[in-house]
Formats: C-alpha cells, sequence, structure tokens
C-alpha cells in the first residue's frame, strides 16, 4: 500500500493556483456540511428580526415624520439595502476572524494545508472562495426575506446581490490578512466593538449621513461600509447613476485587492516560517 | 533522496541550523537526534518545503524546495510534532479532506482509507469524531493520513513525543513496517531509545550542528566503551567517591549530579575494582553503551534535560 507503487498520480506537472484554492475550499465545504444548517436558520432569522423590529415597528414612527429626508420611501425599503450591505459586513467579519485563528492556532489545519502541495497563497484563496460563498447564500437569503417583506421595489435590487458580496469581501480579505498574523484573540472583541459596531450604526445604514454632524461626514464617506450601502441603496430603489456606482464598486474592489496582496503576504509570513 | 551542503537557517540574528550536510538515501530510516532546541525542527520545515533555507543548498528528490515546493510536497508524508487534525472532523473525514488536498479523487481516498485505517489499527473509529480519541490514536491517524498520497519520503518530528510507552510501541511497530515496504523515513527525536530502534543511519544535533553522524552501532563504537558500570552513592559521599573514583582504571568518566559513569569495556572487573578500592556503593549498574553515552560523550550534556 503505503510504498512508492502509483507515482503517476501524484507526480503531474504542478497546477494553478486556481485549482490549488479550489481544494482547500473543498475542505471548508466539508467542515460547512455539519453547520450549514444552523447557519441558515440565522441567516433567515437576522433580517426577519432587522427588517420587523426596525423596518417595520420603527418604521411606522418614521414614516410618520414624513419620508422626504429618506428619498420619498417607506422606512423598510430605505433600511432594508442598508441591512444588507451591513449583513454582507458582519458575516465577513466573522468567518474572516475565529476560523482563522482556529485554523492556523487552535486546530492548526492551515499547517496541516501547507504540508500539502497547496502553498500559503492557495490556502488564502481557497478560504476566500469559501467566504464569498457563505456571502452569497447570506445576502441572497436577506434579499429574498426583504422581498417577501415589500422592502423591495425594484428589479434591480438583484444587482445588489454581487454589491453586497464585494462589500463583504473588502472587509474579509484586509481583516482576514491581519487576522492570519493574530496569537489571540482578544483583539477580535476590539474589532466588533469598535469596528464593526461603530460602523453598522454610523455608515448610513439606519439614517442618511447627511443626519451627521457635518465634521463627521467625511469620515463615514471613507469607510467601505457606506459604499457598500450607498449602491446597494441605489439599486434597490432604481436610482443608481453609472458614475456613482462605479466610484463604489471601484473604492470596494481597490480595498479588497488590497486585502489580496497583504494576506498573500501575510500568510506566507506565518505558515513558512 | 535528500541532499543537503552548508544548509543554515536563521531567524534573525538566531541561527537555528549552521551550515549542516548530511544525505539521505532511498529506503534508509535516517534520524536526527539531539535535545530540544538543537536545530532538529527547522532542518524539517526546510526539507518539507515549508520553510526557506537561509544559505547552502539543499536539494529534495532531486528538486529545489524553493522554487519546486508544491511538486515535492506531493512526494512527502509529514507526520508533525504538533497533531494538526481537524478535530470536529471524523476520522475518516481527516483522511477524505487531506486526501483532496493531493488533487486524489474519492474513490482513490476512499479505497486507501481502508488500508490505512487497518495499517493503522484504527479501522474501527473510522466513523468517530477525531476530537475523544487518545493521544496515541491521535498520532497513529496522522501518521495514516500523511501516507494518503502514498509518500516517497515521510517526514516524521518527534513522532512519539508524548505518548505513554505502549503507544510509543506501537507507533514504532507501524514505522518498521513502512520502512520494511521501502519508504525512506525521516525523523528527528531526542528519545536515545527511539534513534535505536528506528534508524539505519543518524546524525547528532547540537546547538545548530552536526557533533556526529553514522549508524547507532558504529556511533556507540567510535564515542563510546562496550560497556558502562553507573555508581550511585549517598548524596554526601558523591563528591568525594567521584574523586578516589579517578584511580579505577576506565577510559572515561562521566560525574553526573545523581550518578558517576564509568567507561569501561568490562563493567564487572571494573565493579570489583572500585569494591577494592574501598568504596561501596548504594546501587551499581552494568550495561551496554547507548547513544545516550554518545551525545554525553560529544556534547557533556544529557539529551533529555
Amino acid at each position: 500500500m503505503a510504498a512508492v507503487t502509483t507515482r503517476e498520480a501524484i507526480t503531474r506537472p504542478p497546477l494553478s493556483g486556481a485549482v490549488f484554492a479550489v481544494r482547500e475550499l473543498r475542505f471548508w465545504l466539508t467542515n460547512y456540511r455539519r453547520t450549514w444548517r444552523g447557519s441558515i436558520y440565522s441567516s433567515l432569522l437576522n433580517p426577519l428580526l432587522f427588517l420587523g423590529a426596525m423596518g417595520l415597528g420603527l418604521g411606522t414612527l418614521v414614516n410618520k415624520n414624513g419620508d422626504a429626508a429618506i428619498g420619498g420611501v417607506k422606512y423598510l425599503v430605505f433600511l432594508a439595502p442598508g441591512l444588507l450591505a451591513a449583513t454582507a459586513m458582519t458575516t465577513a467579519v466573522g468567518e474572516s476572524t475565529y476560523p482563522v485563528l482556529a485554523s492556523v492556532k487552535w486546530l492548526k489545519t492551515y499547517q496541516a494545508a501547507s504540508a500539502s502541495p497547496l502553498r500559503p497563497a492557495d490556502i488564502f484563496h481557497g478560504h476566500m472562495m469559501f467566504v464569498a460563498l457563505r456571502l452569497t447564500m447570506n445576502c441572497a437569503i436577506f434579499l429574498a426575506v426583504a422581498a417577501a417583506l415589500g422592502a423591495v421595489q425594484s428589479w434591480w435590487a438583484i444587482a445588489a446581490l454581487p454589491v453586497a458580496v464585494l462589500t463583504g469581501m473588502a472587509f474579509n480579505t484586509t481583516i482576514e490578512a491581519w487576522a492570519i498574523t493574530r496569537n489571540r484573540d482578544t483583539s477580535f472583541a476590539v474589532i466588533f466593538r469598535f469596528g464593526m459596531i461603530p460602523l453598522f450604526l454610523f455608515s448610513g445604514t439606519f439614517f442618511p449621513i447627511t443626519q451627521l454632524p457635518a465634521w463627521l461626514r467625511p469620515i463615514a464617506y471613507a469607510t467601505p461600509l457606506w459604499h457598500g450601502v450607498a449602491l446597494c441603496r441605489a439599486l434597490t430603489l432604481g436610482t443608481a447613476t453609472l458614475g456613482g456606482a462605479l466610484i463604489h464598486v471601484g473604492y470596494l474592489a481597490g480595498l479588497t485587492a488590497i486585502g489580496v496582496v497583504a494576506g498573500n503576504r501575510s500568510y506566507r509570513r506565518r505558515l513558512y516560517v | 533522496m535528500i541532499r543537503a551542503r552548508g544548509l543554515v537557517k536563521r531567524f534573525g540574528d538566531f541561527t537555528a541550523v549552521d551550515a549542516i550536510d548530511f544525505e539521505v538515501y532511498r529506503g534508509e530510516a535516517f534520524g536526527f537526534l539531539g535535545p530540544n532546541g538543537a536545530g532538529k525542527s527547522s532542518t524539517m520545515r526546510m526539507i518539507g518545503c515549508v520553510s526557506s533555507p537561509s544559505g547552502g543548498e539543499l536539494s529534495i528528490l532531486g528538486l529545489d524546495p524553493v522554487a519546486d515546493g508544491p511538486v515535492i510536497r506531493a512526494r512527502l508524508g509529514v507526520v508533525p510534532q504538533e497533531d494538526t487534525l481537524d478535530l470536529e472532523l471524523t476520522v475518516r473525514e481527516n483522511l477524505l479532506v487531506y486526501g483532496r488536498y493531493f488533487g486524489l479523487s474519492r474513490e482513490v481516498i476512499r479505497e486507501r482509507t481502508a488500508h490505512l485505517l487497518d495499517f493503522v489499527q484504527l479501522s474501527d473509529r473510522a466513523e468517530d469524531q477525531v476530537e475523544p480519541l487518545s493521544g496515541g490514536m491521535k498520532r497513529r491517524l496522522t501518521i495514516a493520513r500523511s501516507l494518503i498520497n502514498e509518500p516517497e519520503i515521510m517526514l516524521l518530528d518527534e513522532p512519539t513525543t508524548g505518548l505513554d510507552p505502549q503507544a510509543r510501541h506501537a507507533v514504532w511497530d507501524r514505522l518498521f513496517r513502512l520502512k520494511q515496504q521501502g519508504v525512506t523515513l525521516v525523523l528527528t527525536t531526542h528519545y536515545m531509545d527511539e534513534a535505536e530502534q528506528l534508524c539505519d543511519r543518524l546524525v547528532v544535533m547540537d546547538r545548530a550542528k552536526i557533533a556526529a553522524e553514522g549508524s547507532p552501532r558504529e556511533l556507540i563504537e567510535r564515542y563510546s566503551t562496550p560497556e558502562v558500570l553507573e555508581l550511585r552513592f549517598e548524596p554526601d559521599r558523591h563528591q568525594v567517591a567521584a574523586e578516589k573514583l579517578a584511580s579505577v582504571l576506565a577510559e572515561r568518566r562521566e560525574v553526573l549530579a545523581d550518578r558517576i559513569l564509568l567507561y569501561v569495556t568490562d563493567g564487572d572487573v571494573a565493579l570489583a575494582a572500585v569494591r577494592a578500592l574501598g568504596l561501596e556503593p548504594l546501587t551499581s549498574l552494568v550495561r551496554r553503551s547507548t547513544l545516550e553515552d554518545v551525545f554525553l560523550r560529544l556534547t557533556g550534556r544529557r539529551l533529555e534535560d
């Protein structure tokens, strides 16, 4: 059995990174098979709770004051795309922190993978693919629930799905490039509290940025979540312009690319010591 | 199979591996014996193509580990010092996931899994989660996993560290069988009995350098005497006895904290000579020389300190 008999199968010429990355993706999918049911429930429950409480509950109060400030639509319709982008962010941050530290530190499954033909960048890209898949699932479920609750007005909303996924990837790549360098999970709580929650609250998810004090607005405009929220909202309301869309997509794609470059480097440094 | 010339690994100012030369031939079991921190694991990581050499030459299967890492790793089986199993998956799934990394098809993996679990005596645990398995079982599973790609060379970094004696023997037995099947084994250890049991040839590593090279028997013959007389005295007489023993005819004398070792050709003759001096040890033991004695001779220190 374990001798040198069937060598042809394993001495093929080196394969491209994409093939290796897909192998790592399959590792994550095998793992996900155990937890996918639970994750679907929370993917369904999250939009139901938020859109129900804030969109429908709080929304009736908001709309009593008129809808001029939120673009002349029901609050629910205003809120849904914002929450869609924010959901992408929270999903991405969750997937980019603890699972990464577990893989490199607690279970050392990354070290196991790096003893195989996979290279650190392949391992990184494989996980990115998995996160992209999770984002697509979560955001699609979110959109479906939002549509069922009457929060979607335009068929353009479908275009908001890839935008939301891209928003998530901008967070995923940058945070993952950093998370792989960690040895303890304490700093993750800091990211959640002082990074994710302020972004969640002040990036135009719940109210237009124009409501913020003037000095705060530039900061909000600079955050990735605002770009995601702004474009998702423009698409679901059907008010998107090509120029605006290009700026938002360019910003998010640029940040994603920076994260990929940084992650290629930090994964290599961590796994090839 | 593996050839190193002047191989160096530096971490900042620290030199973990200092210009070592060695060669590993097909089908042999080659060991790196040395205490913790001697540079064994750093050397193993370079052979495993997960750490680039800081200097010197290294070729594995005739290939360059930096340029051809994926190709080389496809032909290696790695058993790391710390288990890297996925504790949340089952025994079978661990092999599946790992086989996939090598691009093997499901059928091939299924077939090999049956053989391999049988080989490491874990067939009845195939569907169990890995988490509750004992340390010895996890180690055997790691060995089975490293064989999924039918490697030509197996790299084992401290394969039995942390295992109880029974589990260690089970692992040794499996490794011995692999050697019989023609797999080249490269292992690191700080257990001299492991090195003696498994290695055809080994290098003794100390402080980033290779202190000696040869088969266990050669090393013992070259650096030690056939027999060793171990003497133990009451703590307050230890030093006095050590001084008096200088007059006993021995090739070498080692005064350890708790024992005195006399390196001689005939232990019983030496013991009689000790008694003739009027010294009565608390305990005395005549034994054959081991790699531990070789290490002590070469470095002045013990292996497992």
